[in-house]
């Protein structure tokens, strides 16, 4: 007995066409055509979804939580990144 | 300054933010939210057994799809249920093993028989409709994955419910009067072990407290047992069934409805392992795991021979 | 035998096959090796049983008289099923039954593919639908095939003590019988003969890949398609056509 389970792959499935891979959930697969086909059958049992993406957890590298403040918080006073920042005359409608 | 990561952790549940799986958490929370998972898991994959049991029997052809469907689904919440554990550092196999050497607890209803058709009925009826009361409120437990996870299952859950009350409701409207004694036998013996899904009186039940405070439990054990009786009693009426219970009436006062008092020595009992089906559940699923250990190493070595023959071929170009 | 007989007994061959392999793959429902694939037995089984029932409805209104998909698939008995032997034998352990659903799939397959230029417009539809489902289930089987012939020693063995049993039984699918030769000539039925060759370089490539040897036994069982079942197929009638059969003219 090897005792070796199959690695975790996480799994991305893109909804309907013109939509991000989003992240749904992981599961186990020995291969990545496995991986690849029971993210299709679990995670797609009820058309949830037309393309799969499959990462081996251990490939996905992640910021620190402790890094958040560092990270995150300087595009807080960035505001004129935002359009709303700009004020424009009303007559200009859309822009 | 020192910060107390504890209770900075208190004020993020308290404020409804959630914990995901790197952020910093009390080692107690990480150890009961794996117990509470774990254990959720695993009695969806045990909860697979009673009624797989039915689906060759099953009476005609859409009985028996939706029926595979559903116990299909079972196995797919196992499996998310799972995931969202081995965030918390505990692998699947390690849960798994501790399943089957019978340290991990898992739901109790699980371990009576299915006997009768009409148990598809009563199950999908009574347990899930159970076990959905229960998984509501866990959509907003405080931990991410656990709470991610909930959704999905609940989600899919609601088409379970729906299956079992239109086999009863077929059984009772449509069926000759074995089938309606079917339908009723089936009531009385899935109705206690039902209400006794939702755990112990809240006086003995010493962990909720904590749990609530965390988040991880959002509605105390009678409030969910109570709430699940007002609503499954006029659906049991239109079936024209008999809920076995001669104490259950409507309480005006209380807008609930009373109901007798449970027999917890049977329920302490099946949790101890005396259980009709105890043995039998336990068995299957350490026979499904020992059975596919050579199937779960062959595709190991393969996978690893191929990744070994790929590397070469890099190599060699 | 009218045309609309002719039909209704070819639907029948068609039906049987996938209801009763349906059925044995959902009695891995709960039991498979690991969740995973518990789950994608579990869909297989789906997709087979759903074909059949289909074909069933399809069947029933050939036959006419009130007669429904469960009428047509619960109250017939094993003389009637019209099933090659492959299908109704046990799952015995993950290699039998990846070996069997492997030997069927290329069948099924190149059969749909054949069906999609029935002259019949349902069975042509019915065709259609399952090639896609099809499609996958051989990709899947394939794998497994692969998997556990090039894995370990252990499931070498038992991959090729699966292929040499299960091997007699695969000839059966390709001997029409008079009816598929019938419905063959009439149009709506396809060429088995033109199908075998297809089946052999198929399971051949794959075999090579798995490192299974080609069992040399030319040794054939037929007799499922004219109603000479194993014995298996009454004990899975007996637990599929049980309320059927307890409870005569029941609703469920």
């Amino acid at each position: 007995m090897s005792n070796k389970e199959w690695p975790i792959w996480e799994v991305f499935i893109r909804a309907k066409q013109g939509l991000n891979h989003k992240h749904v959930g992981s599961l186990h697969a020995a291969d990545v055509q496995m991986a690849i086909e029971n993210a299709r059958d679990v995670y797609t049992r009820r058309m949830e979804g037309i393309s799969i993406w499959v990462v081996e957890s251990k490939h996905i590298h992640a910021s620190e939580p402790s890094d958040q403040e560092a990270l995150f918080e300087p595009a807080n006073d960035k505001i004129y990144r935002h359009p709303t920042f700009y004020i424009l005359p009303e007559e200009l409608n859309h822009m | 300054m020192e910060i107390n990561l504890e209770e900075v952790f208190q004020q993020k549940i308290d404020n409804e933010i959630k914990i995901e799986p790197r952020d910093w958490m009390p080692e107690k929370y990480r150890k009961t939210l794996l117990r509470q998972i774990s254990q959720h898991a695993h009695s969806e994959i045990v909860g697979m057994l009673p009624e797989g049991n039915w689906i060759t029997r099953a009476p005609n052809l859409r009985r028996k799809v939706a029926l595979i469907a559903k116990v299909q689904d079972e196995a797919g919440h196992g499996l998310y249920l799972y995931s969202a554990a081995e965030t918390l550092g505990m692998s699947r196999d390690e849960m798994l093993s501790e399943l089957h050497s019978g340290k991990a607890k898992y739901s109790s209803i699980f371990n009576y028989p299915t006997v009768t058709w009409a148990d598809m009925g009563a199950i999908g009826w009574l347990v899930d409709g159970a076990a959905i009361m229960n998984q509501v409120p866990l959509c907003r437990a405080s931990y991410g994955p656990y709470a991610r996870a909930m959704v999905r299952v609940c989600k899919e859950e609601s088409f379970h419910q729906r299956q079992g009350y239109e086999i009863m409701l077929t059984l009772c409207t449509k069926g000759n009067p074995a089938q309606k004694a079917m339908a009723q036998d089936a009531l009385n013996r899935w109705w206690w072990p039902s209400i006794m899904m939702f755990g112990p009186n809240d006086e003995h039940s010493p962990n909720s407290a904590q749990s609530m405070k965390w988040k991880i439990k959002r509605i105390s054990n009678d409030e969910l047992r109570q709430k699940f009786i007002d609503v499954t009693v006029p659906q049991a009426d239109i079936l024209g069934l008999t809920i076995p219970d001669k104490d259950l009436k409507w309480n005006e006062e209380r807008g609930h409805y009373d109901f007798g008092t449970i027999d917890w020595e049977e329920f302490n009992q099946v949790v101890a392992g005396n259980g009709p089906c105890n043995k039998q559940r336990l068995k299957a699923r350490v026979d499904a795991w020992n059975n596919g250990e050579w199937v779960r190493d062959a595709a190991t070595a393969y996978a690893e021979k191929r990744a070994k023959r790929e590397a070469g071929k890099t190599e060699a170009a | 035998m009218s045309d609309r007989e002719l039909l209704y007994n070819y639907t029948l061959h068609l039906a049987d096959n996938s209801m009763i392999l349906g059925q044995r793959c959902s009695e891995w429902c709960a039991h498979g090796p690991i969740l995973e694939q518990d789950i994608a037995i579990t869909n297989i089984a789906l997709d087979l049983i759903g074909e059949a029932r289909s074909l069933y409805q399809f069947a029933s209104e050939m036959r006419g008289e009130g007669h429904t998909e469960d009428s047509v698939a619960f109250l017939r008995d094993v003389l009637d099923y019209k099933n090659a032997l492959l299908v109704e034998q046990p799952n015995t352990d993950w290699a039998y039954t990846i070996a069997r659903q492997f030997f069927y799939d290329v069948y099924h397959f190149n059969l749909h593919l054949a069906l999609a230029n029935s002259s019949e417009k349902r069975i042509s539809e019915i065709a259609l639908k399952t090639i896609k489902e099809t499609t996958y289930h051989l990709k899947w089987s394939s794998e497994w095939m692969i998997r556990l012939g090039d894995g370990t020693d252990i499931s070498k063995s038992k991959m090729q003590d699966a292929v040499n049993h299960l091997w007699e039984y695969t000839g059966e699918l390709f001997q029409a019988s008079d009816i598929e030769k019938m419905a063959f000539e009439k149009g709506f039925g396809a060429d088995l003969s033109a199908i075998a060759p297809l089946w052999h370089s198929k399971v051949k490539e794959v075999l090579d890949e798995a490192t299974i040897a080609i069992p040399q036994s030319a040794y054939q069982q037929k007799g499922g398609k004219t109603g000479l079942h194993s014995e298996h197929l009454g004990y899975i009638l007996a637990d599929m056509q049980f309320l059927q059969r307890a409870y005569p003219g029941a609703e469920w």
